[in-house]
């Protein structure tokens, strides 16, 4: 354990000698943030080709060989667990939680370093583990990304023997990865601002990713909980969750377990997992849209009360993902009713996001529109979340594609979208180059306007009652033959919004050699990460001095200043105000 | 400050200095933080153990647990409670020598709360041992799968424990200054509480049950 804190000293700083140590064994937080973001989104990819292929199934039943049913499922599970757990949670808190936390609140690094850069290492492990599964006879785990038991570890489950194993054995590494970052981010808030950086002042992002943090960890031990059970269930002949059943003709050891537990456990971690995923999105959008729009951000307190208060009420909704498992009806109106009242602080953020655009200084820069794209996204997700709170909604949309539509709207597209807005953001921070602004709007609006495309059909689909989680169709009466081609038509949309993720790479990547050297600050924005002395931030990222906050996150167009923007660390000079938000 | 008073600061308002609000200074260490963070996160994973044994017994008539036979408690159980509270006792002493400098003393302190602590883990594999002697094996019935889960997280948090005790007393040992392992031993005391009472928990509900 490293008790020593970075914070106030320079001189306790571990400042790496060799190549190695700087960029491999790293414990500065940035080249932690940037190894953490490089493994999620190359692990992002396979699960993006992984969807790609799905599609083709579905649009054109049977074009891809190898695509059996087993691969199938193969697929939806791993597309699933990557994406929710290995891109979005590790990217927005080990890559933004670990690049902004420090730079934002003036400190020189997390504050147990060592432990961060353990971090890092322990969550590539984790993401080895899974990809190790692909390559184990049997293949990985096709038990769907819930792993529900008794199905995820009986035989005939595709991954059986290994795969599961893998997957829960995966799953717990990653959550000891995340535990040893997750500390490092809650205490680094708490113990290293620097000096006049109260809690009130620091920038929405951070708050995000703040509370994420702690709905995180509290969270993910219910998943351990879960993953060491059934691991003890699969190896060791245990009845955790597995009831006595036949299985294939012959009975199984088990006895007397219950699968209900299981789910009880996976959604009190797969609730707030959404939240974990939302909030560290809404933070850093209400922070585009400020800086891009030129305008204190409307009704701050609001915001982050409202960030507090939806970080509480995730942990007593997550029954809502079972009102299809036979539990107590009772149960069922009072998480319904649960599931409503987070509209209301959601529904505060959308309004506070619209407000602070209304009568701004727009600047349609990508990180804007992707920000903006982010608020018409999650407003149609977040409406059919109204419905399917509803149990008697629920229980027959469940097994549909209106499911699969709100969901991927809702916390697959939606904070992507924010993720793709924030790379673009924080780019020239990172790499001090500028990136190309064609290539990133084409990027855009294929992107925007695809996922679109590929979704918002989706909704249709389920509402005609088209099943979800199926290989393959066939001719049912209740299907007509237009579902089949919207099928295709979207399989066609997925096919070119995944190929157009390459515009964004080749930007990514040829921008980091030939781009435009960008500046301190390119946007002309107020929070801290900004102000470095050089950029990219060195090591210890402020020089010899803290900086010192005098001011909150948002002084965007001040009336009386000389210019649009005055930094967090600008004294005042006579340039007070005293208005209301 | 309280905390309702701090999420209804006025952030817009510009201050003169920059020390208005709070954090006039970076507090030396952030472990104590870090560590009560983590005792928030062993709790949850605890509580839910406990509420799992609970349903998995069938309380409150859920519907399941007809399966469920009560693990026998050795008397060996008493003892190795016995010996993790004298292990708690004995690393609060240390943590008090350690605040009054006395070096000495803190290493002999420390020695023997670690001592006590591998006679709890050794005394927790007997019972195991035991167990399994008189056919209460893992797999045999939910109620003893709970009993060797629960043993087995409380007993891996403990080791853990000794990875930190083992590097503060090797430091006390070859005479590091004592205010440099001060904070170690502090953080170990209560991390030592704080594995005794999730034990004490775990205990009372293995004896009504």
């Amino acid at each position: 354990m490293a008790y020593a804190t970075l914070a106030e000293d320079l001189k306790e700083l571990h400042h790496p000698r060799s190549w190695v140590g700087k960029y491999i064994w790293s414990q500065d937080h940035k080249y932690i943030a940037v190894q953490y973001m490089m493994t999620a989104v190359a692990i992002g990819v396979v699960a993006l080709v992984l969807s790609d292929l799905m599609r083709l199934q579905i649009g054109f039943p049977g074009s891809v060989g190898f695509i059996t049913p087993e691969a199938y499922y193969q697929m939806i599970t791993m597309h699933g667990m990557i994406m929710v757990i290995y891109l979005l949670t590790a990217l927005l808190l080990g890559g933004f939680g670990n690049f902004l936390i420090p730079l934002m609140l003036g400190a020189r690094d997390m504050v147990f370093p060592f432990v961060n850069m353990l971090s890092y290492w322990v969550y590539l492990l984790s993401v080895l583990i899974l990809v190790a599964s692909f390559f184990v006879p049997g293949g990985p785990t096709g038990a769907g990304w819930t792993l529900y038991p008794p199905q995820a570890i009986l035989p005939g489950t595709p991954g059986r023997d290994w795969g599961i194993i893998l997957m829960l054995a995966s799953l717990a590494v990653f959550i000891v990865a995340f535990t040893m970052g997750g500390l490092n981010y809650v205490t680094t808030v708490l113990q290293a601002r620097t000096r006049g950086m109260t809690l009130m002042r620091m920038p929405l992002s951070v708050w995000g990713i703040f509370v994420a943090t702690i709905l995180a960890l509290l969270a993910f031990p219910a998943l351990f909980v879960a993953s060491i059970m059934m691991m003890l269930d699969r190896l060791l002949g245990t009845s955790f969750f597995m009831p006595a059943l036949v299985s294939q003709g012959q009975l199984l050891g088990y006895n007397g377990g219950s699968p209900i537990l299981f789910q009880h456990l996976f959604w009190f971690f797969g609730h707030p997992e959404v939240y974990i995923v939302a909030l560290p999105a809404f933070g850093i959008v209400s922070d585009l849209i400020a800086t891009h729009a030129r305008k204190n951000i409307f009704g701050y307190r609001m915001m982050v009360w409202a960030i507090v208060i939806i970080g509480g009420l995730s942990f007593i909704v997550w029954a809502h993902h079972m009102y299809v498992s036979g539990m107590n009806p009772y149960f069922g109106f009072f998480f319904a009713t649960s599931t409503l009242i987070i509209a209301v602080p959601t529904a505060i953020k959308v309004y506070n996001w619209v407000l602070t655009l209304w009568k701004g200084n727009i600047h349609f820069t990508v990180p804007m529109l992707f920000a903006i794209a982010f608020i018409f996204t999650f407003i149609n997700g977040g409406l059919t979340g109204l419905f399917l709170g509803n149990v008697s909604v629920d229980v027959p949309l469940s097994g549909t594609y209106f499911v699969v539509a709100h969901f991927h709207m809702v916390m697959g597209v939606s904070p992507i979208l924010v993720i793709f807005g924030a790379i673009y953001h924080w780019y020239p921070k990172i790499t001090g180059r500028m990136w190309n602004e064609t290539l990133g709007k084409i990027h855009f609006w294929f992107t925007f306007l695809g996922t679109y495309l590929i979704y918002f059909p989706m909704h249709y689909l389920g509402l005609l009652g088209m099943p979800r989680r199926y290989y393959e169709y066939g001719h049912t009466a209740f299907i007509p033959d237009t579902a089949h081609y919207l099928n295709a038509f979207i399989t066609t949309a997925a096919l070119i919004v995944g190929a157009a993720q390459l515009i964004f790479f080749y930007n990514m990547i040829t921008s980091y050699f030939y781009g435009p050297k960008a500046g301190g600050n390119p946007w002309r924005a107020t929070t801290l990460e900004w102000q470095t002395p050089t950029t990219p931030a060195p090591h210890g990222n402020w020089g010899p001095n803290l900086p010192v906050v005098y001011r909150w996150a948002y002084d965007y167009s001040v009336p009386g200043a000389a210019e649009d923007f005055i930094p967090q660390n600008v004294p005042a000079y006579g340039t007070s105000r005293d208005h209301k938000t | 400050m309280g905390i309702l008073q701090k999420l209804t600061e006025k952030p817009w308002l510009v201050t003169d200095h920059a020390t208005a609000g709070d954090h006039d200074e970076v507090s030396v260490s952030a472990a104590p933080t870090g560590l009560y963070f983590y005792f928030a996160v062993a709790t949850v994973m605890f509580l839910l153990v406990g509420a799992m044994y609970l349903m998995r017994m069938g309380v409150g008539h859920i519907g399941f647990g007809l399966d469920w036979r009560p693990t026998p408690k050795p008397w060996l159980l008493w003892v190795n409670t016995f010996v993790l509270v004298l292990s708690s006792v004995t690393f609060q002493q240390a943590r008090v020598a350690a605040r009054r400098d006395q070096a000495d003393r803190v290493v002999t302190l420390l020695l023997t709360a670690g001592l006590f602590a591998f006679a709890f883990l050794a005394g927790q594999l007997i019972v195991w041992h035991e167990l399994a002697a008189r056919g209460y094996f893992l797999a045999t019935n939910p109620a003893n799968s709970f009993f060797y889960l629960i043993t087995t997280l409380h007993g891996l948090h403990l080791v853990g424990g000794l990875v930190a005790w083992s590097y503060a007393t090797i430091r006390v040992w070859n005479g590091i200054e004592l205010a440099k392992v001060k904070l170690s031993v502090e953080l170990c005391a209560i991390y030592w509480h704080f594995l005794l009472l999730v034990w004490l928990a775990f205990f009372c509900l293995l004896l009504v049950t």
